[in-house]
């Protein structure tokens, strides 16, 4: 059943209109709040109305706490970043700087340290407190995502509630569960749905493994369940994935190859799988829901609210979901002039259906995790015997892909003995270097590597 | 080596450079209290495609996953087969 779309403008009217204020938030132990009780509560240690008008970022490390300070803030604050805990605190200065931020709410001691000193910190609390804010004259506040950049900052994209939530369609409240993070685009879309339909949500607590969560999950009668492909072989192959009984499963935030999608099909015979493609800065495009991987061509060629074009074989979307912009300084404008978002997704026509046939940038998504080659590349020829690197994408059931590289050595090595202490010498050197999922599972050390007219190496993944 | 062998090596092996701490490698181990994370499963699979010649897990799209380590093996003693 179809009902008016929701046209509220913030997180607390929304709430208020669904009407259905004894659905849940849980977020672990002590962690959780019907949303009746997070539309009338503070978890800020601030005094009421200080923050109105001003940028605030918040950086707290439980989602639970980020969740609070954002229904308590939004609609008063002028903006919103939210800065998600596994992102590395180095960039904080960047960030605060990039958005002009006043206020910092934060519950992570190590994080003062850090800001620039025109930010003022305000802790937030462990627990929320009944309190009545003024909710009169309420703002669109500009909410701030962030996303990887190839440059090693975090790029900051600008949506609003009704980029975000405002094409949400009320419907039947049911029980969402997510293994995203709500402080990230996937993760935030899950929260925004079950606020909306006044549907309980239950998000992982920090350090909580898939399988735990999915118990907790399962405690709470989960009927709807989203995550990478990722996040779903784990579960599989866990004796978890018994323990519950969904009507939906949700994938995104990878490609989702027909293996992943037959074994959730057949673990959960009764449910809907679906796979979806989002991102930060184009919103929710399209899901596809008949089993099979890729997308069948009428979902691209006629859809009805978002406009979708192939053009030099990628996927361009124009949506009233999209982002509206990047707040970075000298970044290249989101949209094109006409107003589409270049997703940088390349795709191939076959038999009817569109495939992703990978990033034309060469972004590797390990696990959900992007990987940008030219940063692992620059690790790799930091190491002194290294004369130039190739990185790329090897395919992997488990994780997608993985990264590999092709190095080519200063000086030949002379045994076979040698080029294996120097491959092992190498995968140390990026350990020290990289995060896990950016360090090549294999090194192959080449004679040359091919560069192409421009002078720029060819990149082409195995 | 035999595939038991050659899958008890590359979980050490994995294990070691991902400085994680392996659970004792018995048939009844849950693959997830093992102490490998998924992009460690993702390496082993790899490195046992290399060494093995088999991927189990891309070569039988219905094949259901192994949740025990017992499982883990007979998989890929079956697709030896």
């Amino acid at each position: 059943m179809k009902m008016p779309r929701n046209n509220t403008a913030s997180l607390w009217s929304a709430i208020i209109a669904s009407g259905n204020l004894s659905s849940h938030l849980w977020a672990g132990p002590e962690a959780n709040a019907s949303w009746g009780e997070l539309a009338q509560a503070s978890i800020l240690e601030s005094r009421p109305g200080e923050l109105r008008n001003q940028s605030v970022l918040i950086a707290t490390l439980h989602q639970f706490s980020s969740i609070a300070a954002l229904i308590e803030l939004d609609g008063i604050a002028r903006r919103i970043v939210l800065y998600p805990h596994d992102l590395s605190k180095e960039h904080i200065q960047y960030v605060a700087e990039t958005a002009d931020v006043d206020f910092v709410v934060t519950d992570r001691p190590d994080m003062a340290s850090l800001l620039p000193q025109s930010c003022r910190l305000v802790r937030s609390g462990r627990a929320i407190v009944p309190a009545n804010i003024d909710r009169g004259n309420p703002i669109e506040t500009e909410w701030i995502l962030l996303t990887s950049g190839t440059t090693g900052h975090p790029k900051l994209v600008l949506h609003t509630y009704a980029t975000l939530a405002g094409d949400i369609d009320r419907a039947d409240p049911v029980v969402w569960a997510t293994f995203y993070d709500m402080r990230r685009y996937g993760g935030l879309s899950i929260f925004l749905r079950a606020l909306v339909t006044g549907s309980s949500l239950v998000l992982r607590a920090p350090q909580e493994s898939s399988p735990d969560l999915v118990a907790r999950a399962a405690l709470h009668g989960v009927t709807h369940f989203s995550g990478t492909p990722s996040h779903w072989r784990s579960v599989l192959m866990s004796s978890a994935a018994e323990l519950m009984r969904p009507q939906n499963v949700r994938m995104s935030g990878e490609i989702a190859d027909q293996a992943i999608l037959n074994h959730v099909q057949q673990q959960y015979p009764q449910a809907t799988v679906t796979h979806a493609f989002a991102s930060t800065e184009a919103g929710v495009v399209f899901e596809v829901n008949d089993g099979l991987m890729g997308v069948p061509a009428e979902i691209i060629e006629s859809s009805s609210r978002v406009e979708l074009k192939v053009k030099n074989r990628t996927l361009r979307i124009r949506s009233r979901r999209a982002a509206l912009r990047y707040l970075d300084k000298g970044s290249p404008s989101l949209k094109d002039d006409d107003g589409f978002v270049d997703s940088g997704d390349e795709l191939e026509l076959r038999d009817g259906r569109y495939y992703f046939a990978g990033r034309r940038d060469g972004t590797i998504n390990v696990g959900g995790f992007k990987v940008h080659p030219e940063e692992v590349e620059a690790a790799i020829n930091r190491h002194p015997e290294v004369a130039m690197s190739l990185v790329k994408a090897k395919k992997s059931p488990i994780t997608g892909a993985l990264v590999i590289a092709d190095v080519v050595l200063r000086l030949p090595q002379s045994g076979s003995s040698n080029s294996v202490a120097v491959q092992s010498d190498i995968l140390r050197f990026c350990r020290r270097e990289l995060a896990p999922h950016m360090v090549p599972t294999a090194i192959n050390i080449v004679p040359m590597l091919a560069i192409g007219e421009a002078g720029k190496m060819v990149r082409r993944n195995a | 080596m035999d595939t038991k062998s050659e899958i008890i090596a590359q979980f050490k092996q994995v294990a070691q450079e991902q400085d994680k701490r392996l659970a004792p490698l018995t048939d009844d181990l849950a693959l997830l209290d093992s102490g490998l994370d998924s992009l460690c499963f993702a390496i082993v699979v790899a490195r046992l495609e290399n060494s093995l010649g088999v991927d189990p897990f891309s070569d039988d799209e219905d094949a259901r996953f192994p949740v025990t380590f017992g499982d883990f093996i007979r998989f890929y003693e079956n697709a030896a087969k």
